[in-house]
């Protein structure tokens, strides 16, 4: 699903490598967790598979498409393979639960009457059925999270990024979160988190990806946060 | 697609203010711009029907005329009016060449002037002969000029051209002073546009970085904004012909037409093409600016 070839990443201006010589192959319905610390490479590296930023040197696969070479109008449908989710949940202020899940359907041109067909159906797999109409504001962090977490899953994506999704939240909110996106996972959608929550990584037992000023150091199978 | 209209509608709305300043700049510079080309057209036209019309006319000699290559007391003589004949058409200026005797010239006084009392004041021989030049270029006036000036039995040559340009000189002044105008106007509307659709962009955001992030077109992402730049274009065009239109039945149709009948006039045709080449400028100003002022936000 996802192959790094030798991938380097320096930014304009910048000495030091962001990224430096990855090599590492994701499989299709894999759980990758990504640590390290702050400035370690982990954004980068998320930014690279959304095709935010092309490599400086190596290659890029992501869902077979060479993202080194890609053209620029090729994005926008890389994009709607790949659902995203943040640590400040980025919902849209003034709109409710199911016009924020909904948006990102309208917003790539799907019809009215799928989008009133799929968005209920996520909302309940999220678990957030009969909460359509609220607004974000009257939401809890958690709930937040959950209606951010139907967005980028809502056009059933084969990747699901998620760049420490459980930041801003509670241990106890944070597994739900965890436990939605292990179900997510078991759909056969591959899932990379960038986190620094130990507790979550070893209580998961999943592959793990460790980044060290932009190097990988550790690539670990059913792995921990801390190295063993 | 209602997406986009329904974003387009709380843009306009939003920016209530800016919109109205947009269209009102749109609209007086339009004006200006529509209202220069009108009076370039009306220089072109009359330029092109006085040039055509205007003939040099070479005066020869009588026994009454002085100066030029006269000799006193003496008329050009058969000899002399050959010569200057068969030199002005060898000159590759000069399209054609008529002659005009004075018993000619008189009969044409006597017609243009057959109501007026000047008509007894003139004989025959107070008339003179001439011959009349269509030039090839009616712009290229100066060499034939002066080359029949020169020559032997000519008293004079006459030349319509010296008196007609420094107005025309005057007409392209003020022809290329409105367009100026209008251009700075112009600028003025396209960095207005600009601005307004960043402000926009700006406080729309979060909902292009999402839609961004979930793969939405960058077409579908720009045309909320185009659309907004373009009905206050639209609008900015629509005020701007009426304008013209207006301009031209009150000034020129309704008035000037009748007045001063002796000039060829534009007329409904120009103002077709001045307002189209209007819309054509409007369109440009506010689809452009919108474009750029929005790249920073599609750039992937």
């Amino acid at each position: 699903m996802i192959t790094f070839e030798d991938v380097t990443k320096f930014y304009p201006g910048q000495d030091r490598a962001a990224l430096r010589n990855i090599n590492l192959e994701i499989g299709k319905g894999e759980f990758v967790f990504l640590v390290g610390q702050s400035g370690s490479g982990k954004s980068t590296f998320l930014r690279l598979i959304l095709r935010e930023y092309r490599p400086t040197k190596g290659t890029l696969y992501v869902a077979g498409k060479n993202l080194t070479t890609m053209n620029q109008w090729k994005v926008p449908a890389l994009r709607r393979q790949i659902g995203t989710v943040f640590q400040d949940f980025r919902l849209l202020p003034g709109k409710t639960v199911f016009e924020n899940v909904a948006f990102a359907l309208q917003v790539i041109g799907k019809p009215q009457r799928l989008i009133k067909q799929i968005v209920p159906e996520t909302l309940e797999l999220v678990g957030l059925a009969g909460k359509e109409n609220r607004q974000n504001e009257e939401l809890s962090g958690g709930e937040q999270q959950r209606v951010a977490i139907a967005r980028a899953f809502v056009n059933r994506p084969k990747i699901l990024i998620a760049d420490e999704p459980t930041g801003n939240l509670d241990p106890e909110t944070s597994v739900g979160i965890m436990k939605l996106l292990d179900r997510i996972n078991r759909t056969d959608t591959t899932v990379i988190m960038a986190t620094h929550d130990s507790s979550i990584v070893d209580q998961m037992r999943r592959r793990v990806l460790e980044l060290r000023q932009g190097e990988l150091v550790r690539d670990q199978t059913k792995g921990v946060y801390g190295t063993a | 697609m209602r997406h986009t209209l329904r974003e387009t509608w709380s843009g306009l709305k939003r920016n209530l203010a800016m919109t109205i300043a947009v269209v009102v700049t749109m609209a007086v510079s339009l004006s200006l711009f529509g209202a220069g080309l009108l009076t370039s057209m009306e220089v072109d036209l009359v330029k092109g029907r006085w040039y055509d019309k205007i003939e040099i006319s070479v005066f020869l000699c009588t026994e009454h005329t002085q100066g030029g290559m006269c000799e006193e007391g003496k008329g050009t003589t058969e000899a002399q009016r050959e010569s200057i004949r068969q030199t002005l058409e060898a000159n590759p200026e000069v399209a054609e060449v008529f002659y005009e005797s004075k018993e000619e010239a008189f009969e044409e006084f006597q017609r243009v002037f057959a109501d007026s009392p000047i008509l007894g004041s003139r004989t025959v021989d107070q008339m003179q002969d001439s011959f009349r030049i269509k030039l090839e270029n009616p712009e290229n006036y100066s060499g034939v000029v002066s080359e029949a000036q020169g020559l032997q039995g000519v008293q004079n040559v006459q030349d319509l051209h010296r008196i007609l340009d420094p107005m025309f000189n005057w007409l392209n002044a003020l022809q290329w002073a409105t367009i100026g105008m209008s251009v700075l106007l112009l600028l003025a509307a396209s960095l207005q546009i600009a601005n307004t659709i960043r402000m926009a962009a700006f406080t729309r955001r979060r909902e292009i970085g999402i839609m961004r992030l979930v793969g939405a077109s960058n077409f579908y992402i720009v045309l909320p904004f185009l659309l907004e730049s373009l009905i206050a274009g639209l609008i900015g065009i629509v005020v701007a012909g009426g304008t013209l239109a207006i301009g031209y039945y009150l000034v020129i149709e309704t008035n000037a037409k009748t007045s001063i009948q002796a000039l060829p006039w534009i007329d409904w045709s120009h103002v077709t093409t001045a307002i189209l080449a209007m819309a054509a400028v409007g369109v440009a100003l506010a689809v452009i600016p919108t474009l750029l002022a929005t790249r920073k936000y599609l750039r992937i």
